[in-house]
């Protein structure tokens, strides 16, 4: 489903790995691994389509995600480590917010989200009054209402305790059960059942 | 049912309005600006009402032009950090109309509150009563302009080292057209001359820049990005 | 032709053209100056000063034609993303910044005579000044962005909204100078038009090409250097390095 042929990434004139292969399908979980400056980000968002290959093509159903553009983007739901939240918006408006600019409906059940990833009491606080693991929780909410195939994650588990870790372990277990996909990067072991492969950016 | 274009545009004008009216004081540092440039003036060159209204349609419109510089910096600049930007790039409407929703809820939180104060600030440089309508109208068809070219040179300075500056240098010498028509008018109809020449050409102005200020500032945004 | 889209191969064709557009460019330059200074008569007006614009007519006519050279090379890198037409534009932006600031210093040394003073708001100097800002932008910005991918991708959009702006600017500051100009003052270019002799307009079209040439010599001297720097870690260039022991000794 999503394929990567002959992929080469530079950060400035530097390589940072070239002619990279390898292909996604639904309901499988990619584990990429490497060295911090390795380049798993800039992998991520190359995946994403923010930012551009020095070399080779990613394509989506066969089709390449240039040439897809809007509706390759409306497959993917991208949660880079930057949370995308505003500190001076409740978590709720933030939730919304992040939602509607992915497309989906904002009636959805934004409180439900709230309440599965256990913010429901700090739902109309501003949200740069939240910890850091709980802006992590606010911004996977997104991957909740958004129900988009495809999930891209750069290190979802960081700042996360334990009781969530475990939460999320098993999120991502039932989006691959029905059939999604999902790219992570993390440091961390992953405790995923269903079909997940690793690939390292260490040469 | 997924959200459509228009709807997401709400949503980014109301998040945007709703923000502004958490952060007063970014909204209020530009207009205290625009009020302390003009009130200088006269302190610069004397206070003889002659001067002053002989200079005020040009002082008004530098200073206006000014402030709405100095305002660009936070159109972008907060977004990029918290990575809201991302999102934007990221959603699967096209960035043009989203640029061009933030570039106008901008205006409405900036430019339009320039025009709001204008005839205040020109009582007190003595512009003639009836060249106020003008002032007005010239502004209310100029800032969008600066906001929509000011859009691109706020775009392509993220999180660029000495970002203000440069902002500065990339975007002034783009207003002199609208400078030069919008003052123009102000000073024509302060000598009881015609302003619909000078009104079709910033409308015109306008016009264009609607038509690609926002396609560049989205392909600026996603340069910024990469 | 394609073979040359490629920075190696550019980089020797450009090695190999610069001596032949430099010696042309030296010739057309003695020609159009000895035409100008010498064999020209004086003006019955202005005198001798007026053969200050066999530099000032083409140094603003160039300074308009780079920007445009730079919008183009960065439209093409910009949508087919070719690194040598990203080069072209940055290394158009100094000399056309040089060919701005010519314009506007010997126009203003031109104004001494005519108008009894070093500046005044000419809608030719004042588009000039404007356009010099311009030049100053990109380079300022190229020079703020480590990222040589980025650096020529902004670059490129702003010469663009520039290259949309400056008919527009060009416009707006003559429509601005025939309102604000007192009777007494001929603009620069009122006065190079009507009354010019074939005498005149000989040197002025030779100079004109010297400056034309002038600027493709130089141009090609700049990207052979960008190619240099932004090729550093290629083996090719790593060859050159060798070969060459000037550079060998200052990076040792």
């Amino acid at each position: 489903m999503l394929q990567i042929v002959n992929l080469t990434c530079t950060r400035g004139d530097r390589a940072l790995f070239g002619r990279l292969s390898f292909s996604v399908q639904p309901g499988e979980l990619l584990h990429i691994q490497g060295a911090n400056g390795s380049g798993k980000t800039t992998l991520l968002r190359t995946l994403c389509g923010l930012s551009q290959p020095a070399d080779g093509e990613i394509r989506w159903k066969g089709t390449s995600i240039r040439q897809l553009a809007d509706d390759y983007r409306n497959q993917l739901c991208y949660i880079g480590h930057t949370n995308g939240i505003q500190g001076d918006l409740s978590a709720a408006e933030n939730l919304q917010f992040g939602t509607c600019v992915g497309g989906a409906d904002s009636a959805a059940d934004i409180a439900a989200a709230l309440e599965r990833v256990g913010l429901a009491r700090a739902a109309r606080l501003p949200a740069k009054l939240l910890s850091q693991g709980q802006k992590r929780r606010l911004a996977l909410a997104r991957l909740l209402v958004a129900a988009k195939p495809l999930w891209i994650l750069d290190e979802p588990l960081t700042a996360l305790d334990i009781n969530f870790g475990a939460v999320m372990n098993e999120r991502l277990a039932s989006h691959l059960a029905a059939g999604g996909l999902v790219i992570i990067t993390s440091h961390q072991e992953l405790k995923v059942s269903g079909r997940t492969h690793k690939i390292s950016l260490d040469s | 049912m997924s959200q459509n274009l228009l709807g997401t545009a709400r949503c980014i004008f109301k998040r945007d309005l709703i923000l502004a009216g958490r952060k007063p004081a970014d909204v209020a540092t530009p207009l205290a600006f625009f009020i302390i440039v003009t009130s200088l003036f006269p302190l610069g060159v004397g206070p003889e009402p002659d001067v002053l209204s002989k200079l005020a349609p040009g002082v008004l419109w530098v200073a206006a032009l000014l402030a709405s510089m100095l305002s660009l910096g936070r159109m972008f600049a907060g977004d990029h950090a918290d990575g809201t930007l991302e999102q934007l790039a990221l959603s699967p409407h096209p960035l043009t109309p989203l640029v061009f929703t933030k570039i106008l809820a901008h205006w409405a939180t900036s430019g339009l509150l320039l025009v709001v104060l204008s005839p205040l600030l020109a009582m007190q440089l003595n512009l003639p009563t009836h060249a106020m309508g003008t002032l007005v109208v010239t502004l209310l068809l100029g800032t969008p302009v600066l906001s929509l070219l000011g859009s691109v040179g706020a775009a392509l300075t993220l999180g660029v080292r000495g970002g203000g500056v440069l902002l500065s240098l990339l975007v002034l010498p783009l207003y002199t057209p609208v400078l030069i028509f919008g003052a123009g008018a102000v000073t024509a109809s302060a000598s009881g001359l015609d302003t619909k020449a000078y009104f079709s050409l910033l409308g015109a102005f306008l016009l264009l820049a609607l038509a690609f200020a926002p396609w560049a500032t989205a392909a600026a945004l996603r340069i910024s990005l990469d | 032709m394609y073979k040359y889209a490629s920075p190696k191969n550019f980089y020797a064709l450009a090695g190999r053209l610069i001596p032949w557009l430099g010696a042309v460019t030296l010739l057309l330059f003695i020609a159009g100056l000895y035409l100008g200074l010498y064999v020209a008569p004086p003006d019955y007006q202005q005198g001798d000063s007026y053969r200050i614009m066999f530099i000032h007519v083409p140094s603003a006519w160039m300074s308009m034609f780079v920007y445009m050279m730079m919008a183009g090379g960065g439209l093409v890198g910009l949508v087919w993303n070719i690194k040598l037409a990203d080069m072209l534009a940055t290394a158009s932006a100094p000399i056309g910044a040089s060919l701005t600031l010519s314009a506007l210093v010997t126009g203003s040394l031109w104004g001494r005579p005519t108008w009894g003073t070093y500046w005044v708001w000419d809608a030719r100097l004042t588009s000039e000044l404007i356009l010099f800002f311009l030049y100053m932008g990109f380079i300022a910005l190229q020079a703020a962005i480590d990222d040589p991918r980025r650096s020529a991708r902004a670059g490129a959009v702003l010469a663009l909204v520039g290259v949309v702006n400056i008919p527009i600017i060009h416009f707006s500051v003559v429509w601005w100078n025939t309102l604000h100009q007192p009777a007494s003052i001929g603009s620069l270019g009122k006065i190079v038009s009507p009354s010019i002799y074939p005498s005149m307009l000989h040197p002025l079209l030779i100079m004109s090409v010297a400056f034309f040439l002038f600027y493709f010599t130089v141009l090609l001297i700049r990207m052979r250097g960008e190619i240099l720097a932004r090729e550093r870690h290629t083996g090719w260039v790593a060859e050159i390095v060798r070969a060459t022991p000037e550079i060998r000794g200052t990076h040792p």
